[in-house]
């Protein structure tokens, strides 16, 4: 065989045919270091997992507390796990609209032509949501403690937390599937917002559904949105797992087992 | 060894891409042999890009196959992506975070550990005179100093083909100059380097092989001297002050280079070809016997759109297709 000279590191190292389980993990956990290492340069990205926590906390509490509960230390149990699923829910759009914009870029055709796991930029994605998802989560308890909430969940509150980062999870592989489909990032994120407004507003998340028109109530009853807003304020007000979690949990995985396989080809299919 | 059953770093056969009705690669061949520079050359819109994608297996050919050091593109491609670096014609690294941030998560997806990715990122940085810039966010980056860092990116594996889209495109002459001393060292440590231009002379500068593309077909391919051999070496352009003596100064060319000059008739200027610097003062003096006055006088090297008239009898932009045809026919007898 004539010398062909290949440079030294792949001439001691054989040719693989296909990417190891580990080295997909360790993949997907590097494409999120890469998503930390750009958050540090667009703070940007921040402000809703940030200031929406810290400026709608109080607002609502200080603005609906007297009309709906008669005062806002009685209103707090029943908003902030609401306020909490709204904030939350909504920012996984974040996602879809994120990976439009990623893959628009130059530097997703590097990731294409490197041999890495397909999936690495995805799974990074959505990897480091789950951290946005925590921050808002941790900031929103927070501010519901310092406008005078006192949860008696205990540690079923981390649960509570848990419970509502994994849906929002769940939702993200939905709009992952958009921002792969969709042609532009404003697409994902006008069609997000247009399914996730009336949902979690027209639910139990601020009212009592008791409140609402009859026909209303009815649509705000199978909201899975209020199912979630349910199991939350059992959760972090009385520390119990009630009917309410095991349906919210059953749907989060469907939505996994539906939207993940979906999204995964449709993806491959792109990148 | 094995992993390198054939002779070639490229083989193509027949590579086809559409995209709709547009036929954008129609049957290229290429046989590039390893360490050595290939040369793709071609105007905007040939299909130098879209062969490059399907080469490092970012588009699946719609026909044909290609091979590289022997494995099939489509069906290998996990093997096919251990082998190359595309290095593409817009910088393809991460623009938000800084140069040393972009080697350290390309290093990691490659495998390297944090610690010998952030080494060898340092070293490429070094290597490429961006090491005062490390630290910086790329989209503060020029145009060449993006290039460079790209460039870097796809070394960190240190593959034995690298792909290089358009590298030089829109820099100034001097990165350019850089780019070429690059690309250069990177042949003389083994690699194999295919290279897109829309410039003559960057091919002639750097290839030791090169084809000219156009509309999705391979129209001529050989060595640099080869192509240039179709065009003759370089052109003469003259001016005449007096436009009536336009036919009196052609029939001199003729007889004295042995050459038929095209007639830009407006401007009464004459672009002949020119084999042999010699004969130029020849036929100076002849004009000047002739009482024939020149305004101007330069010599032309051959242009892309030259090789490109006289391959394919189009100009290199399809836009100036029909001008360029109709300029042929003005060419006097």
């Amino acid at each position: 065989m004539t010398a062909i000279p290949l440079p030294a590191k792949l001439q001691s190292t054989e040719l693989r045919t296909h990417v190891s389980v580990r080295e997909t993990v360790s993949q997907s956990l590097t494409m999120a270091f890469r998503a930390l290492l750009r958050l540090r340069r667009t703070p940007e990205q921040w402000f809703d997992v940030v200031l929406q926590p810290i400026i709608f906390t109080p607002m609502f509490a200080f603005i609906f507390g007297g009309a709906i509960a008669g005062g806002v230390e009685a209103y707090l149990p029943m908003l902030i796990p609401g306020i909490l699923v709204q904030t939350v829910v909504t920012t996984s759009i974040v996602t879809g609209t994120t990976l439009r914009e990623d893959m628009e870029k130059g530097v997703f055709d590097r990731f294409r032509t490197m041999p890495i796991a397909r999936i690495a930029p995805l799974a990074g994605a959505l990897l480091t949501d789950s951290i946005r998802y925590a921050i808002a989560t941790a900031l929103t308890f927070l501010m519901g403690w310092i406008v005078g909430w006192r949860p008696e969940g205990g540690w079923a509150l981390l649960l509570a937390a848990l419970l509502v980062i994994f849906t929002a999870w769940a939702l993200s592989w939905v709009w992952a599937l958009l921002g792969v489909l969709a042609r532009t990032a404003g697409a994902v994120q006008g069609i997000g917002l247009m399914i996730l407004f009336p949902l979690t507003f027209l639910s139990n998340a601020y009212v009592p559904i008791d409140t609402l028109p009859e026909w209303l109530g009815v649509f705000a009853e199978w909201n899975p949105i209020s199912h979630l807003v349910t199991a939350t304020r059992e959760l972090a007000n009385a520390g119990t797992v009630g009917t309410e979690f095991w349906v919210t949990l059953a749907g989060a995985a469907v939505i996994v087992a539906v939207f993940a396989p979906l999204t995964v080809r449709a993806y491959m299919r792109k990148a | 060894m094995s992993d390198t059953k054939s002779e070639w770093a490229i083989e193509a056969d027949g590579l086809v891409k559409t995209f709709g009705s547009n036929r954008a690669v129609d049957g290229v061949d290429l046989r590039v042999k390893p360490g050595t520079v290939y040369g793709v050359l071609g105007p905007n819109g040939a299909g130098k890009t879209t062969t490059i994608s399907m080469l490092a297996t970012l588009l699946r050919p719609d026909g044909g196959s290609a091979r590289i050091f022997g494995h099939d593109v489509v069906h290998e491609q996990h093997v096919i992506r251990q082998l190359i670096g595309v290095t593409g014609q817009y910088a393809s690294v991460d623009e938000k975070i800084s140069g040393i941030e972009n080697l350290i998560v390309f290093g990691r997806l490659l495998g390297l550990s944090h610690k010998a990715a952030k080494r060898k990122g340092e070293e490429l940085l070094e290597a490429f005179d961006l090491a005062d810039a490390a630290k910086r966010p790329v989209d503060k980056y020029s145009g060449g100093m993006r290039r460079r860092l790209d460039l870097a990116s796809s070394l960190i594996a240190q593959p034995p083909l690298i792909f290089l889209d358009e590298p030089t495109t829109g820099l100034d002459p001097r990165t350019r100059g850089q780019m070429w001393d690059v690309i250069r060292g990177l042949v003389t440590s083994g690699s194999t380097v295919l290279l897109t231009t829309q410039y003559l002379d960057e091919a002639d500068q750097l290839a030791s092989r090169i084809a000219v593309i156009d509309r999705g077909h391979v129209v001529a391919e050989g060595t640099a001297d080869d192509l240039k051999g179709l065009v003759g070496t370089a052109s003469l352009l003259l001016r005449l002050a007096d436009p009536e003596q336009t036919e009196a100064a052609v029939t001199s060319i003729h007889q004295v280079l042995g050459s038929t000059a095209t007639v830009t008739p407006e401007a009464a200027r004459l672009t002949a070809p020119m084999s042999d610097p010699e004969r130029v003062t020849d036929l100076l003096i002849r004009l000047r016997e002739q009482g024939i006055r020149l305004t101007e006088m330069s010599v032309q090297k051959p242009t892309l759109d030259e090789v490109f008239l006289t391959i394919t009898g189009h100009g290199a932009s399809t836009d100036d297709a029909e001008a360029s045809d109709d300029a042929k026919e003005k060419v006097s007898a």
